[in-house]
């Protein structure tokens, strides 16, 4: 299958970018500074991240809401102009068919979701459509995250006014004639922004961050390593079809009138392991030694195996390898001291509570 | 004698002694580096088999003895320092010697312009 390109592929290489194909798309994974040096830039200053591939998705019409709320356990009406809910698309098992955000904006609900699950998101959207609800795909658009401690510094540099402006806020700015829909929000654990724009516009914008001189561009390499260190989940490792909510540590994303409506998919079985603990939970874990223990590598305790890694590599903040995967509720304790079952033989491997590292999210 | 394998090791053999490391090109795609295992002295191996491995930030990769023999060095002070492995310092940074069985099992391997024309 011929890989896409977002309006910046030119851009990333002019910069240096090492290009590698994901979910169907040519990403940078990382330009020439390297994962680490990316992740740190972005954990102390600003990281600039094109995630374009992600599709967006606009739903509008009287029904849109009901129909969001079939196929999510979120309370939309509770989702008010202005502001972003992070929610997820169920089955009826309770499994998560993908993850994603939802803003209202303009009275219409504006959804970002993952890149490879876009077709499968779009057409499970479009089977449980109804007349009262209009959907748009935007594929004319480009969608930048600029992340870190210092993105509020470098937006508001070039004139944004960000008064007022909190987590997961979405706005429209516009900067020099560019019409921009920005959320406060992202994938980092850091302070950071999303930002839409006209694809024909995205070279200009990025350039003008650039210019700020205080932005380090960041490939997915360094987007990968900053959400396993702020323990969010990446569908596909920690969710998918046979995961629950309530596995991966999403209890806060099922909405208290939901829940007692108990009218969203699978919700006999999220409601059952809302009140009793699911079997496994999804744990932060730190292996002993410098050698990153891998997705896919089984879990023991006491020879028995009662987890599995589901993403395991570096983490450049804690300067160690670090983990997430699933461990037994009754093991999923911080402290508690399993074995990764690697090639060479067993590694000590200890569960910690997520996040690995904390959150900086403005609140305001 | 220099040669290159398709997975990127080179492999200099000097009358039986083979040193073993991994060409500049596989440093540049491999990453920031966080690991690095080398094989033990004395250690027999046969042509192919994997004897070390580089793990990245984003993955591991095993390192194949390009030849049969026994390892006879192991060029440990690259541990002290995984930084300084480096696309400039990679054809200078051996990892292993061999002494080898049989040099015909190097004939396989490219030379060093059909290497570069393989990586392009």
């Amino acid at each position: 299958m011929e890989t896409q390109r977002t309006p910046l592929y030119d851009f990333h290489i002019a910069n240096g970018a090492r290009i590698v194909p994901f979910a169907g798309w040519d990403m940078p994974v990382q330009y020439a500074a390297g994962i680490k040096a990316e992740h740190l830039a972005t954990r102390d200053g600003a990281g600039l991240f094109d995630v374009s591939h992600m599709v967006q998705v606009e739903l509008s019409g009287r029904g849109a809401d009901a129909f969001f709320e079939r196929l999510t356990p979120t309370d939309i009406g509770a989702v008010t102009e202005g502001r972003v809910r992070y929610s997820m698309l169920l089955n009826d098992a309770g499994g998560v068919l993908d993850d994603l955000m939802v803003a209202r904006l303009d009275g219409r609900l504006h959804l970002v979701v993952n890149a490879g699950r876009a077709t499968h998101d779009i057409n499970h959207l479009h089977q449980n459509l109804d007349d009262t609800t209009k959907m748009d795909v935007h594929h004319d658009k480009a969608l930048l995250a600029l992340q870190g401690p210092n993105a509020a510094r470098v937006l508001s540099s070039l004139g944004l006014d960000l008064d007022g402006f909190r987590f997961m806020d979405i706005r429209h700015f516009t900067l020099g004639a560019i019409p921009l829909v920005i959320t406060r929000s992202g994938y980092t654990g850091e302070d950071g922004f999303e930002i839409s724009m006209p694809a024909k516009s995205a070279v200009d914008i990025a350039e003008a961050l650039l210019a700020t001189g205080t932005v380090t561009l960041a490939g997915l390499g360094a987007r990968d390593t900053l959400r396993l260190e702020a323990g969010l989940p990446l569908w596909g490792h920690e969710l998918d079809e046979t995961i629950t909510p309530t596995m991966a540590g999403l209890r806060f994303a099922l909405s208290k009138k939901r829940r007692e409506a108990a009218d969203f998919p699978g919700a006999n079985i999220i409601l059952d392991e809302f009140a009793n603990g699911p079997k496994r939970r999804l744990v932060g874990l730190l292996a002993s030694g410098a050698r990153p223990v891998r997705d896919g590598t089984n879990l023991l305790h006491d020879g028995v195996d009662i987890g599995i890694i589901t993403s395991g590599g570096f983490a450049p903040s804690l300067d160690r390898p670090a983990a997430l995967g699933f461990v037994d509720t009754h093991l999923a304790h911080d402290g508690t001291i399993l074995a990764a079952a690697t090639r060479g033989g067993e590694t000590p491997i200890t569960v910690v509570n997520l996040p690995l590292v904390p959150h900086r999210y403005f609140r305001g | 004698m220099l040669k290159f394998s398709e997975d990127h090791e080179w492999a200099n053999l000097d009358a039986d002694i083979c040193a073993v490391g991994i060409s500049p090109h596989a440093v540049e795609q491999l990453g920031d580096i966080v690991f690095v295992e080398l094989p033990d002295i004395g250690l027999a191996v046969n042509k192919g088999d994997a004897v070390a491995v580089f793990e990245s930030v984003k993955a591991a990769s095993d390192i194949y003895s390009p030849a049969g023999g026994e390892i006879i060095e192991v060029n440990n002070a690259l541990l002290d320092d995984l930084t300084a492995i480096t696309p400039e310092s990679a054809m200078a940074n051996w990892l292993f010697k061999i002494k080898i069985n049989d040099a015909g099992d190097l004939e396989s391997l490219m030379d060093e312009a059909a290497y570069n024309a393989m990586i392009g």
